[in-house]
């Protein structure tokens, strides 16, 4: 067990290419750190990094306080799970999570018993003799976690190890890594480009984009208080709701409703120029059907009316689209995010922002119909408009 | 789509039939050659009137075909073993290392291959017997190898080249040296690919005519099929036919033990395990 310092990283490939461009990030020993981005931000290369599969074009990486930039990977005593879960064919499944111990020469009575714990707590018992071809695709990745167990390293590195699952597995498979990983207390850097896995299994989660850090924190943390819109859309399912707004006399011209911003709200927004043009940032849980609000919280927004394009009905909840009467706001983080993550989609309709609210499963709204909405004002995200920056983040 | 239909069944035997009959009656026929009695070989009669084992017995007295077999074996062996070893490294650098002049040495290797071996084996003739390897297993094995590195550097890289990088690099984490990642992983699962390369450079060793003719002299080196063309008949009169064909069957035997050993692994396919789900 240990600790991981990536201390200022660049990767720059020959073609001058910078894949990751001035990396700092401290894992700390025990710690589940996440990295998350679309495709192509260098999470992946990162992870190459500290595993040694990569050579770092500039900067220090750190394992438990000795430099490893120039420590061939197997020496830096790090297990990795891959995504394609790289079992050896030829092997059974014995000798795929036996194989790094024979290397070390451990001696074969603890190589047994290693081997055997791994498979207790993996349940791969009766699978042993088998030979991955003829394990089903969920027993496979377990496999691929078990080689990783057994040899108790400093730390774990995991390349999307569950994107090949179905959808009812990776979810299993979620809980199970995340246990394990309680379990052994191991550090380990975890990465997806799904912004659920993020959230649920991370300590903390670095979000990445084009080979920079947007933020690190804990999930909470992000989802609460991004730093900037791209962090802001891509955490969060439905994404967050962005639509211009100008600010004069403490008042939030949105396109479908002006909101007088709360004074809490204003404190931490500091001074601001009268007419300034944001991004106003709205989860789609801020809204409610309005009928559905207490008398209490009822004060605390505003209410519209808008026409409900669609409603769509997930048990628990509504998710209700609804044109908001502008045209979408433009910023080079969003389109990143509309080009790399297919989960955040534009759902313009005549060319307008389509917003989705989030309502309560005893809404009478229907699609089609127009309902009254609300709106909390006291959980509005303020963005510069230019920079695409947070301007509820100074805390 | 019917794929069972009665014409269409008949049509395939017909079919396989025919391809048989064209590919077994001339090994049929010397079979029956070899076992037919001298003064009998040209009775017209396709199987023999008088079965004999006479021919093989005279092959084998004649002492210089049982060196001449000797020698066969132990030069396409050798050179097909080193062809291997060496192949299997060079494939190996070719799919996973991106180094100057990779496209020029499979170009390189593509250029021999394409190379008519009767245009350079007048040169080697002389080459050999200034330095001395004329009529030595060495001077076979080298040009041998020259022929056969290609052919299975190419083979063995296609094979390599199907195996997922994942592999390799899981077994650099696992604590591997190149070597070892390169000997416990890669090479057991290109184990198709070194089969194939192998028989395919045996045979090319085993059946060369042309250098084997040139460049030997004597028993020290000389193969099994020039040793063919040297068989006489019990008399100056008489068709040594017989014992040739007894030759030639002898001749196909090892290559037909290769092959039906290997065949199966062969067949066994590529990457039996897969990596994904």
């Amino acid at each position: 067990m240990a600790d991981i310092v990536l201390d200022s990283v660049i990767k720059r490939y020959p073609d001058g290419f910078e894949a990751v461009k001035s990396l700092n990030l401290n894992i700390a020993d025990g710690e589940f750190m996440i990295l998350v981005g679309p495709s192509g931000c260098g999470k992946s290369t990162a992870l190459n990094m500290i595993a040694g599969l990569e050579d770092i074009s500039a900067g220090e990486l750190r394992i438990d306080g000795k430099v490893v930039n120039q420590i061939a990977p197997r020496d830096r005593d790090i297990a990795m799970v891959f995504q394609s879960y790289a079992l050896y064919p030829h092997m059974t499944v014995r000798d795929n999570m036996a194989f790094a111990l024979r290397l070390a020469k451990v001696p074969k009575e603890e190589v047994d018993r290693k081997v055997q714990e791994a498979a207790d707590i993996l349940d791969l018992n009766e699978h042993l003799a088998r030979k991955p071809a003829n394990l089903s695709g969920g027993q496979r990745q377990r496999v691929a976690m078990g080689r990783a167990i057994v040899r108790d390293p400093k730390a774990f590195l995991m390349d999307e190890p569950l994107s090949n699952l179905d959808a009812k597995l990776r979810v299993q498979m979620r809980s199970q890594v995340a246990r394990i990983q309680h379990r052994l207390n191991t550090t380990t850097v975890y990465v997806t480009h799904d912004q659920t896995e993020a959230m649920t299994l991370g300590d903390r989660v670095a979000v990445m984009l084009s080979g920079v850090l947007q933020q690190v924190g804990s999930p909470m943390e992000l989802y609460d208080h991004p730093t900037n819109l791209f962090v802001a859309g891509f955490i969060g399912s439905p994404g967050m709701n962005f639509m211009p707004a100008t600010l004069t006399n403490g008042t939030a011209r949105l396109p479908m409703v002006d909101v007088p911003v709360p004074a809490a709200v204003r404190e931490r927004l500091g001074r601001q120029p009268d007419g300034r043009n944001l991004i106003v940032g709205i989860r789609p849980e801020d809204f409610e059907d309005a009928a559905r609000v207490d008398r209490e919280s009822r004060d605390r927004g505003v209410r519209f009316r808008a026409k409900l394009d669609l409603v769509e009905a997930m048990g628990a909840e509504y998710y209700a689209h609804f044109g908001v009467g502008a045209n979408p706001v433009r910023s080079e983080e969003l389109t990143e995010l509309r080009d790399d993550v297919g989960g955040v989609e534009e759902t313009t309709e005549s060319g307008g922002i389509v917003a989705v609210a989030r309502l309560s499963p005893n809404s009478q709204a229907r699609t089609g119909e127009e309902a009254e909405l609300w709106l909390d004002a006291t959980k509005l995200h303020f963005f510069d408009a230019g920079s695409g920056q947070a301007l509820t983040n100074e805390r | 789509m019917e794929h069972n239909s009665p014409t269409r069944k008949t049509l395939w035997i017909f079919a396989v039939i025919g391809v048989l009959v064209y590919a077994l009656v001339p090994v049929i026929w010397i079979i029956s050659l070899s076992l037919k009695k001298p003064d009998s070989i040209g009775d017209g009669s396709f199987l023999p009137t008088q079965w004999t084992l006479d021919n093989y017995t005279t092959a084998f007295k004649t002492g210089f075909f049982t060196a001449a077999l000797r020698n066969s074996i132990g030069i396409a062996l050798i050179a097909t073993l080193l062809a291997l070893v060496l192949a299997s490294m060079a494939a190996y650098a070719i799919t996973r290392l991106d180094f100057p002049g990779k496209t020029a040495i499979l170009a390189g290797a593509l250029a021999i291959t394409m190379f008519p071996a009767i245009s350079i084996v007048g040169g080697l003739y002389n080459v050999w017997r200034q330095i001395g390897l004329y009529d030595t297993w060495i001077g076979l094995i080298l040009p041998y190898l020259s022929f056969s590195l290609p052919l299975s550097i190419y083979i063995l890289a296609a094979f390599f080249r199907e195996i997922p990088w994942d592999l390799e690099r899981a077994a650099q984490m696992d604590g591997a040296t190149p070597m070892q990642a390169f000997r416990r992983v890669i090479l057991p699962l290109a184990v198709p690919g070194v089969f194939t390369a192998g028989i395919l450079a045996f045979i090319a060793a085993w059946n060369d005519f042309l250098f084997a003719n040139v460049l030997t002299a004597t028993n020290a080196s000389r193969t099994a099929p020039v040793a063919l063309s040297y068989f006489t008949g019990a008399s100056q009169f008489q068709q040594p036919a017989g014992a040739i064909a007894a030759g030639a069957v002898i001749v196909t035997v090892p290559i037909l033990i290769m092959v039906l050993i290997f065949q199966r692994r062969i067949v066994s396919g590529l990457t039996a395990g897969a990596v994904k789900g």
